[in-house]
C-alpha cells in the first residue's frame, strides 16, 4: 500500500473478465452457425440430412439456447464482472465464486448442446433444458448472485451508478422466472412434466418467456449500455433523471406484458387485454432508454465517423428502439392477428437481437479488448468491416422476414368472392416464402462473417499481446474505504433515491417486491378462479400410447414449425376447424401451443386424414404433400417404443390430477399395446404393408397421438 | 368475470402506490442533485498500476 492516509489498495479481477469474454465470442460463433444452418434447413429441406438429432426441430432449440444464455448470457457476464468491480471500486466477493460461476456456466452450455439435439427437451421455448440442468442453472444463478451483492456490501463507492440497478433488477428476476417456470415433476432424469397445464402452462411460460428477452436480453444490456457507451463516448449519460425514471417503470410494466404472446388463443380476454395495454405502454419506458443512449453522445457525434465501438453502440441502441416500437405495435390485436405465427415474429426478435444484443456485445469486446490485453485491437479496418457486413447482414434478415411474415399472413386470410379460402392448401403459402428464406439465409451468412472478422481480430490481439508481453496482471489503484466517506453519516439529508441505494439488500427487495406483484397478480387469479377453464365434460386425459405419442412430438421439436391453437377467425376455422377452447387443453403437459406455424395448426388434425396418410408423410412429407419442405421422420419407423415409463408417466399425471383409475395405470402397458395393434391393424387395412414388429415403433404412437388431437369436442359435438 | 374484481383493486393500489411515491419524492427532494453520480463514473479510471 502506498503511504497515503486513509486508502487502500484495490486489485480488480480482470482474469475473470477475460475468460468471460473469450467464451462470448466462441459460443457467439457457435450460436450463429446453428442459426445458419437452421435457416438453410428452411429454405433446402434435405440439409436436414436425414438425420434425428440435426433435424431443425432438434437444432432450433439448440440455436435460441445458444444465442440466449452463452453468446447474451458470456456477455452479459463479462460486462457486469468488468463494470461491478470498478463502479463499486471493489474486486468480486470471491474468486472462487467468480470461477464456479464462469466453469458452470460453460458446463450447463455444453450439456444443453448435447441433450437438445438429442431430443431431451421440456419444449418450454427459451426453457427447454431438463430439470437435472434447470437445477444446475439454479445454483450457478445463486453462485453469481452472492458474488454480485457480495461485492455490492463490501464496496468503497457510496453512490450505486445506474447501471447496478439494471444489473440487480436482472439478477433477481431471472430467478424468480427461472425457479417458477420450470417447476416440474420428474419421472427420470431426463423427462419431467410441467406442473402447469394447457392455458394456465402457457400464461407461465410467456411471462417467463417475454420476461427473459425482458430481463435477460433489456436489462443487463441496458445496464451494459449505461456504462460502456458514456466510457466509450467519453461524455457522462444524457439524463440521469431519466435514467432512475425509466428504470422503475420499465421493470414494474414489463413483468406484465407475456400474454401478448397468447393472443386470440384460448387464454381469457381479460389476460389478453393486460397484455396488450401494459405492452402498449411499454414504449414510454424503453424508448426512455433508447432516448438516453443515444443523446449520451450529443456533441462528440462526430467520433462515430472514426470509432468502431461507438458505431456498434449507436446502431445497437437505434435496433432497440426499434425493436420497442415494433413489439408494442405487433401487440395491437388487430396487428398481431395479421403477424402471429409468421416469420414477422421472426423478423422482430432478431432486429433485436442480432441489432441491439450483438451490437451492443459487438462493441463491448472491441471496447475491452485493449483494456484487458494491453494491446490496440489488431485490426481497425477489420472492426469496420465487421460493422458493415453485420449491419447489411441484419437488415436483409429482417426486411425479408417482413415481408415473408405479411405475405403469409395475407394468404392466410384470403378468401374469393364466392366465400372459399383463396389458398386452401396450407402449402401454397409455404412456397411461396422460400426465396425469402433464401434471402435470410444471405442476411445470416453476412452477420456470421462479421462474426468470423471477431474472431480474427481478437485471435490476433491476444497473439500481439502475448508477443509484446503486455503487463496483464490484475488492475490496481488507491481507494478511500466508505468508512472514510463523509456522507456515510446518518445525520446526511440525503435524498430518499440515495439512500435507497446505500442499501443494497433493501433496494433488492423492493425490486423483488415489484416483479413479483406482475405475476402472480396474472397467475393466480387464473388458477383460483375455475370459471376461466371451462371443463368439458368430453375432454378425457391421453390414452397410455397417445402419451408416448406425444412425448415423441415433443422430443422431435415438432412445436417449432407446427402450432395447435385454432385461433376464432373466419379463415382459421374454414381451414382447420371450430377454434380452440381453453377447456381441452386442461391435460396438456406440457402445452404445444407453438409460437410459429411454418407448417400447418395441428390442433384439429385428429381423424383429418387416415392412418395411412400420416405414415406416409412422416416417411416422405412430399409423397402427400407435394412441395412440403418438412424432413423425413424415417427413424420413427426403426425405433421401437420406449415403454419403460409410461407407467411411471401415468402415475405423475394422475398425481397432477388426471383422473385415470389405478386400473388404468396398472394396465397401462397392455392398453397400449392394444391400441398399438389397433392401428397397426387399420394401417394394413389401408393397405401398408406392415413390415414386422411394427407396432412396436414410434410411428405408431406419434399416429395415436396426432389422431387424438382436438377430437374430443367432435365427440361433444355429434 | 368475478376476477374483475381482484384486477381491479390492485390496479388501483399500484397506481396509489405510484402516484403517492412520485409525490412523496418530489416533496423530499428526490430530483435535487442528479448531476455529479454521471460524472463521477466517468473518472475511475486505475492509472496506478505499479
Amino acid at each position: 500500500m502506498t503511504a497515503q492516509d486513509n486508502t487502500e489498495t484495490v486489485k480488480y479481477d480482470d482474469d475473470i473478465v477475460r475468460k468471460f469474454v473469450l467464451a462470448t465470442v466462441l459460443w457467439g460463433f457457435v450460436g450463429m452457425l446453428v442459426g445458419v444452418i437452421i435457416a438453410l434447413q428452411l429454405a433446402h429441406w434435405p440439409l436436414n440430412l436425414g438425420i434425428s438429432w440435426l433435424t431443425f426441430g432438434r437444432l432450433r432449440p439448440l440455436h435460441t439456447n445458444a444465442v440466449i444464455f452463452a453468446f447474451a448470457g458470456n456477455t452479459i457476464f463479462a460486462g457486469i464482472y468488468y463494470s461491478h468491480q470498478r463502479l463499486m471500486k471493489a474486486r468480486m466477493f470471491s474468486d472462487l465464486l467468480s470461477k464456479i460461476h464462469f466453469w458452470g456456466w460453460q458446463l450447463i452450455i455444453v450439456s444443453a448442446a448435447i441433450t437438445l439435439p438429442l431430443g431431451i427437451t421440456v419444449s418450454k421455448e427459451y426453457a427447454e433444458l431438463e430439470w437435472p440442468i434447470d437445477i444446475a442453472i439454479t445454483l450457478i444463478w445463486v453462485v453469481f448472485a452472492i458474488n454480485f451483492f457480495g461485492t455490492l456490501i463490501k464496496r468503497r463507492e457510496r453512490h450505486i451508478y445506474v447501471a447496478v440497478w439494471f444489473y440487480i433488477a436482472t439478477i433477481i428476476t431471472i430467478a424468480m422466472l427461472h425457479i417458477v417456470n420450470s417447476l416440474a415433476l420428474p419421472v427420470s432424469p431426463f423427462k419431467s412434466y410441467s406442473v402447469f397445464a394447457g392455458v394456465q402452462d402457457a400464461l407461465v411460460q410467456w411471462w417467463y418467456g417475454h420476461n427473459a428477452v425482458a430481463f435477460f436480453l433489456t436489462t443487463p444490456f441496458l445496464g451494459l449500455m449505461y456504462y460502456f457507451m458514456p466510457k466509450a463516448a467519453e461524455r457522462p449519460v444524457y439524463s440521469y433523471r431519466l435514467s432512475i425514471i425509466h428504470f422503475w417503470s420499465l421493470i414494474f410494466v414489463y413483468i406484465w406484458a407475456g400474454p401478448h404472446h397468447l393472443l386470440y388463443t384460448s387464454l381469457p380476454e381479460w389476460a389478453q387485454t393486460i397484455g396488450v395495454v401494459f405492452s402498449v405502454a411499454l414504449i414510454a419506458p424503453s424508448w426512455g432508454g433508447m432516448i438516453n443512449g443515444l443523446l449520451t453522445l450529443r456533441g462528440a457525434w462526430d467520433k462515430l465517423r472514426t470509432d468502431p465501438v461507438l458505431k456498434f453502440f449507436v446502431v445497437g441502441v437505434t435496433f432497440y428502439g426499434m425493436s420497442t416500437f415494433e413489439g408494442p405495435m405487433m401487440s395491437v390485436k388487430a396487428i398481431n392477428g395479421l403477424t402471429h405465427y409468421t416469420d414477422y415474429v421472426i423478423g422482430h426478435v432478431h432486429g433485436g437481437a442480432l441489432g441491439w444484443n450483438g451490437f451492443l456485445a459487438f462493441g463491448m469486446i472491441y471496447y475491452l479488448l485493449p483494456k484487458l490485453w494491453g494491446v490496440p485491437v489488431y485490426s481497425a479496418k477489420l472492426m469496420m468491416t465487421h460493422f458493415w457486413t453485420a449491419t447489411i447482414g441484419i437488415v436483409l434478415y429482417i426486411t425479408s422476414m417482413w415481408t415473408a411474415g405479411i405475405t403469409q399472413g395475407l394468404m392466410w386470410r384470403a378468401f374469393t368472392s364466392e366465400g372459399l379460402l383463396k389458398y386452401p392448401e396450407f402449402i401454397e403459402t409455404v412456397v411461396r416464402l422460400i426465396p425469402f428464406y433464401w434471402v435470410r439465409v444471405c442476411g445470416g451468412v453476412l452477420y456470421l462473417i462479421g462474426m468470423l472478422l471477431m474472431v480474427y481480430n481478437v485471435w490476433q490481439t491476444i497473439k500481439a499481446s502475448k508477443a509484446q508481453h503486455a503487463d496483464l496482471s490484475d488492475p490496481s489503484f488507491q481507494v478511500r474505504p466508505l468508512s472514510a466517506d463523509p456522507e456515510d453519516h446518518a445525520s446526511n439529508p440525503n435524498p430518499w433515491h440515495r439512500k435507497l441505494e446505500g442499501r443494497p439488500v433493501s433496494f433488492a427487495l423492493l425490486t423483488l417486491l415489484a416483479v413479483i406483484i406482475g405475476g402472480p397478480a396474472t397467475y393466480i387469479p387464473l388458477v383460483a378462479i375455475r370459471s376461466n377453464v371451462p371443463t368439458i365434460a368430453s375432454v378425457k386425459p391421453y390414452q397410455p400410447l397417445e402419451l408416448e405419442g406425444r412425448d415423441i412430438y415433443v422430443r422431435e421439436g415438432c412445436y417449432t414449425c407446427h402450432s395447435q391453437m385454432v385461433r376464432p377467425f373466419r379463415d382459421e376455422v374454414v381451414r382447420y376447424g371450430e377454434y380452440s377452447k381453453p377447456g381441452e387443453f386442461v391435460y396438456d403437459r406440457p402445452f404445444q401451443f407453438g409460437s410459429k406455424r411454418t407448417g400447418p395448426d395441428l390442433h384439429r388434425v385428429g381423424g383429418k386424414y387416415n392412418h395411412f396418410w400420416h405414415y406416409r408423410h412422416m416417411l416422405d412429407p412430399r409423397s402427400t404433400t407435394p412441395g412440403s419442405i418438412m424432413p423425413s421422420y424415417a427413424w420413427l419407423y426403426d425405433n421401437d417404443l420406449d415403454t419403460s415409463l409410461t407407467k411411471k408417466k401415468l402415475k405423475a399425471f394422475k398425481t397432477m390430477g388426471a383422473p385415470y383409475s389405478d386400473e388404468e395405470v396398472a394396465q397401462a402397458e397392455q392398453l397400449l399395446k392394444e391400441q398399438a395393434q389397433k392401428i397397426t391393424a387399420e394401417l394394413t387395412e389401408q393397405g401398408v404393408e406392415a413390415p414386422e414388429g411394427l407396432e412396436n415403433k414410434e410411428i405408431i404412437a406419434l399416429i395415436a397421438y396426432l389422431q387424438r388431437l382436438g377430437t374430443d369436442i367432435k365427440v361433444a359435438n355429434n | 368475470m368475478d376476477i374483475i374484481f381482484v384486477l381491479l383493486p390492485f390496479a388501483l393500489i399500484l397506481a396509489g402506490i405510484a402516484a403517492g411515491g412520485y409525490i412523496w419524492a418530489v416533496k423530499r427532494g428526490q430530483f435535487d442533485d442528479l448531476d455529479t453520480p454521471p460524472l463521477r463514473m466517468l473518472a475511475d479510471e486505475e492509472d496506478s498500476k505499479s
